[in-house]
């Protein structure tokens, strides 16, 4: 037998996974945003409200099958395609998984579509999906420490959506302090504090997801 | 759940390799498994040793575990610290402005196969 030296990341081939799924979205103009949350953060609320106000984007929702908290029928009332994705039992989605839910999906008129990954904010941080943007969101009842807790996820994340700022008053969020706290793990963090009920901060969110589109729309 | 995961992207990943380097038997498989990776090494050998039969080229093979130590560096006094035992507070000058260095990585550093 003889040694053969990787010195490679366990993860290497969904990287190459991922890649591949890059730039075929990327060829059909499509924006895949990772979607990645705790449970109960809101994500629901915020994607239909994204997919409502922005009414001349296409939208398709790939859902993760386990702890999936977005409603599939609320998703396709708002005239966006909804579509399963099997994990198999596992704690993330990897760029396999995704690529073959797209292989389910009509892609002809979609813009952007969101990858709903499975709720938690450690394993989901690790895989690369494929996604160009990766957004997670914190809700103002998680607390403002949580970039201590799990700083891979904030670190990873392009955008940061601080949802549930209606809540406010009643907890002891700090936003200002959660904010700095992303940013010395991430100082590209772009950081959206908003309200998916009172429509509070959608519209700079809504802007930023439009930019994106159109930057791979353009490419 | 996390570890059946990280199993089967490793099989993944030597499966491919053994194709690109035309290997028909990989033995020992050495991993280098951070400290703080949250890895369970028996439940990550249990798992390897349920998928391993599901691949030809690695139903004769045994997976090696090597750990990194965790290294955390302290932003304020610039120290570096052994991160399990003295967690987020650097026990130099009890700042809480630390990050970790390494010791949250999974590497494959090298098979053996033929």
């Amino acid at each position: 037998m003889k040694i053969i030296e990787l010195g490679a990341s366990v993860t290497a081939s969904n990287d190459r996974d991922a890649a591949l799924l890059r730039q075929r979205l990327r060829a059909q103009g499509i924006l895949l945003v990772n979607v990645m949350s705790a449970a109960g953060s809101g994500k629901t609320t915020l994607l239909s409200r994204i997919i409502r106000d922005m009414e001349s984007t296409r939208f398709a929702v790939l859902e993760a099958d386990i702890a999936s908290d977005v409603d599939a029928k609320t998703i396709e009332a708002l005239g966006a395609k909804a579509v399963q994705v099997h994990t198999g039992g596992m704690c993330h989605m990897d760029a396999g998984m995704t690529a073959a839910a797209f292989d389910a999906l009509d892609t002809t008129d979609i813009d952007i579509a969101f990858l709903e990954n499975v709720g938690n904010l450690i394993c989901p941080a690790e895989y690369d999906t494929g996604a160009s943007l990766k957004l997670m969101i914190l809700s103002v009842p998680e607390g403002d420490d949580k970039p201590l807790k799990y700083p891979l996820m904030f670190a990873e994340s392009d955008i940061l959506v601080i949802s549930k700022i209606d809540a406010l008053p009643y907890f002891n969020f700090d936003v200002e302090k959660c904010t700095a706290r992303a940013k010395k793990l991430n100082p590209a963090i772009k950081v959206f504090p908003v309200s998916a009920k009172t429509g509070e901060g959608m519209a700079a969110l809504e802007a930023e997801l439009h930019k994106a589109q159109c930057a791979i729309r353009n490419s | 759940m996390h570890e059946m995961g990280i199993v089967l992207h490793l099989a993944k990943t030597l499966d491919e390799t053994a194709a690109q380097e035309k290997l028909t038997r990989i033995g020992k498989v050495v991993l280098q498994v951070g400290e703080v990776s949250g890895i369970m090494t028996d439940l990550f050998t249990d798992a390897w040793d349920y998928f391993k039969g599901r691949h030809p080229v690695l139903k004769d093979s045994e997976l090696v575990l090597e750990q990194i130590p965790a290294v955390t560096y302290c932003d304020n006094c610039k120290g570096t610290y052994e991160t399990v035992k003295y967690g987020k507070e650097c026990p130099f000058c009890h700042s809480g402005e630390t990050w970790l260095l390494k010791g949250n990585e999974c590497i494959i550093k090298e098979i053996e196969a033929e």
